[in-house]
């Protein structure tokens, strides 16, 4: 079929030369189905999705009769609902609508339409009547369930018009093609008068003419059928999809989740610094000040002792100094704050005791927040590395690309990191949510582990500091 | 000796000028920002200068771009580098021309005068002032896997020594042991981390600095 195709489009003196396919099959046609040319290489995959959309086609069919008969068994349960059929019936239709919509979903899926499931959460019911009411409630007072419905009725006429179309063409086209190679005789002999298109089939220079016809509406059946399936995708993701106001309920709910993750983790921070101030630091000024004390008395009466004492000061406001700098790259490191992030890394990987290879692509510098927040999921990750993973090579990855910095951090240790194990992972997700970020671990067991997380953020031209 | 000096925290200034002062040192500028220090630094000309890593006008790493900049232009150029942290990273980038007149101190090492004062000579005669906290690092991230291990704690603890920049003399004095002793240390280790022997000190301790950096990953 494929061949007599490419035989009927192919322009005359447009041989296929393996260098220049560009000019293959007239430029209509070419446009219509889109591709290069017109040759049976080119046309091998139109054909496959073509007739891939026709199946859709004859399932999104399937989908329509259902439709009808669940939209008017929820209608009526809907309308019936004070009178207690329609609270006992509506919990038991709307799983099953959902898993229509669910399919339909899906074959939009595959037409390239990704369409999010928009219903609210389910609530853990409670059992008897009263969990029955609650879900009625739930599913009443759910926006998605009422577009579900205006779905259901528009898709009857929709789903069974957009699907039926692609096989019945390719039906056609199918039928033309056998009545013009020979049947139209048979048929003749039979005594019926018998038409294809606008053409009587009784000899054959019309049957030839009912080929071309056939051809035709071959032709539109390629271009057609996945254009109207994706068409019914389209229709499909306007209703079955979150609804601007779902979109933003849902936008709200992870705000609220992030922000009150963020507060704690601070909260939990400052308290950290109040008491590592209060034990460390502010103990040792005190203890030098008493020190300081005793050798201003013995100073005149005992020499010795207050120089013994003084050198102890000395060595007191050392220590207090290291706790100082130790606290203060707890809390923001002075190599990131001077230099920005790809050299806090290559800093962190030059202290590490395995090997690190850090490559960066990072032209400037992030905003501060999101650096800081990077930083510290990298450091953990290798501290990580270093502890548990048993390995004794790492690479660190970053890169600044479309509005996100990407981190990808892999070590060569025994793998099978349970993500849901330690705080720490579960602590590096958590801050990624806040900046819309994403944290996504692989690590099967023998590894690799692969660490990727990205947040977006703004870039900056390079030495420009935000202090 | 002729000494500019770069630190922005006015207090912190004028007690290094004191300090630096009363040890005969002469100040030909103190300033406080990274544009004014290269400036002090190119036209003055003095015989070292000591830098603080932060500096305005941006609070990054501006002391350290002018000096590793002054560095560029007239290699060689003494500088001691002090911050209130010390970064291998910046260690690495500081040693990275093989020039010797370096040094690299936390700024608590201005509380043991002597030791400072001795440090910014060593530094203004070519040699070299790594800090202790560098030396530990380095030491430590390296000891894992290498001919590190087969030292004997007294030979490392030479070698520390050795990589901050002493002198044989002044690992003798810190150590409490004879000048020979030191001597036999210093072959026996360099052997044993197939190092070749240099006569010249400061030779030594970069050769020594160089082993503890430069198998590492190269930074980019």
């Amino acid at each position: 079929m494929g061949e007599l195709t490419s035989d009927a489009v192919a322009e005359p003196g447009s041989e296929l030369r393996p260098g220049d396919p560009e000019r293959v099959g007239p430029r209509w046609l070419r446009r219509l189905l889109g591709l290069d040319a017109i040759t049976i290489a080119h046309l091998r995959p139109v054909l496959s999705r073509a007739l891939r959309a026709t199946g859709r086609g004859v399932l999104i069919v399937a989908t329509a009769v259902l439709s009808l008969v669940l939209f008017v068994a929820t209608a009526l349960a809907t309308a019936f609902i004070l009178l207690g059929v329609g609270m006992l019936l509506l919990p038991l239709l709307t799983p099953l609508v959902r898993r229509l919509t669910g399919l339909c979903r899906e074959l939009a899926a595959r037409s390239g339409v990704a369409i999010a499931t928009p219903y609210l959460p389910g609530r853990p019911s409670e059992p008897g009547v009263v969990g029955w009411v609650q879900r009625c409630r739930l599913i009443l007072t759910d926006p998605a369930s009422w577009r579900d419905l205006l779905f259901l009725l528009l898709n009857v006429v929709v789903g069974f018009a957009l699907g039926l179309l692609p096989a019945t063409l390719l039906a056609y086209a199918v039928e033309g093609l056998l009545l013009s190679s020979g049947f139209w005789m048979l048929i003749r002999e039979s005594g019926v008068d018998f038409w294809y298109g606008f053409t009587p089939m009784d000899s054959w220079p019309r049957a030839a003419l009912g080929a071309l016809v056939s051809l035709t509406v071959f032709v539109v059946w390629l271009a057609a059928a996945p254009r109207l399936v994706a068409g019914h995708a389209h229709f499909a993701k306007a209703l079955l999809g979150p609804s601007e106001r779902a979109l933003t309920a849902s936008r709200m709910r992870h705000l609220s989740e992030t922000r009150s993750d963020v507060i704690n983790i601070q909260a939990t921070e400052l308290r950290r610094i109040e008491r590592d101030l209060h034990d460390g630091a502010q103990a040792r000024l005190v203890a030098i000040g008493m020190k300081l004390g005793a050798a201003t008395r013995q100073l005149r009466t005992n020499p010795d002792a207050a120089e013994i004492l003084l050198v102890d000061a000395r060595n007191a406001t050392a220590s207090a100094l290291e706790e100082l700098r130790c606290l203060i790259r707890g809390i923001h490191p002075p190599v990131l704050a001077e230099r920005g992030l790809a050299d806090a890394v290559q800093a962190i990987a030059l202290e590490s005791p395995i090997d690190v290879d850090v490559t960066a692509d990072v032209p400037g510098r992030l905003a501060a927040p999101a650096e800081s927040a990077a930083y510290f999921a990298i450091s953990e990750l290798l501290t990580n590395i270093v502890k548990h993973a048993n390995a004794d090579r790492a690479s660190i990855d970053l890169r600044h690309q479309d509005g996100a910095l990407r981190a990808v951090v892999v070590d060569n240790g025994q793998g099978g990191v349970d993500a849901g194990a330690g705080t720490g992972i579960r602590g590096i997700e958590r801050r990624c949510a806040t900046f819309d970020g994403t944290f996504v671990l692989s690590s099967p067991e023998g590894g690799p582990t692969i660490a990727t997380l990205e947040l977006p953020c703004a870039l900056y031209s390079p030495r420009i500091s935000s202090c | 000796m002729r000494v500019v000096l770069a630190e922005d925290l006015f207090l912190l200034r004028q007690g290094m000028v004191q300090l630096l002062e009363s040890y005969d040192f002469e100040i030909v500028a103190a300033v406080d920002s990274g544009p004014a220090l290269l400036d002090a630094l190119v036209t003055l000309r003095p015989e070292v200068a000591v830098v603080d890593v932060r500096l305005p006008p941006t609070f990054t790493d501006e002391g350290l771009q002018a000096a590793l900049e002054a560095r560029r232009r007239c290699p060689g150029f003494p500088v001691l580098v002090l911050s209130q942290h010390v970064e291998q990273l910046y260690a690495k980038e500081l040693l990275a021309d093989a020039s010797g007149g370096i040094g690299y101190l936390l700024k608590d090492r201005v509380l043991n005068c002597d030791q400072f004062v001795d440090a910014i000579r060593r530094v203004a005669d070519g040699g070299t002032a790594m800090d202790p906290q560098v030396i530990s690092q380095l030491l430590a991230v390296r000891s894992r896997r290498e001919p590190l291990s087969m030292l004997t704690p007294r030979e490392r603890e030479v070698l520390e020594l050795m990589a901050e920049g002493c002198s044989n003399t002044a690992i003798a004095q810190r150590l409490v042991v004879s000048q020979g002793a030191v001597a036999k240390y210093t072959t026996s280790l360099f052997a044993k981390l197939d190092l070749a022997p240099a006569d010249d000190s400061n030779r030594r301790v970069l050769a020594v600095l160089a082993y503890l950096n430069n198998t590492r990953v190269d930074v980019s």
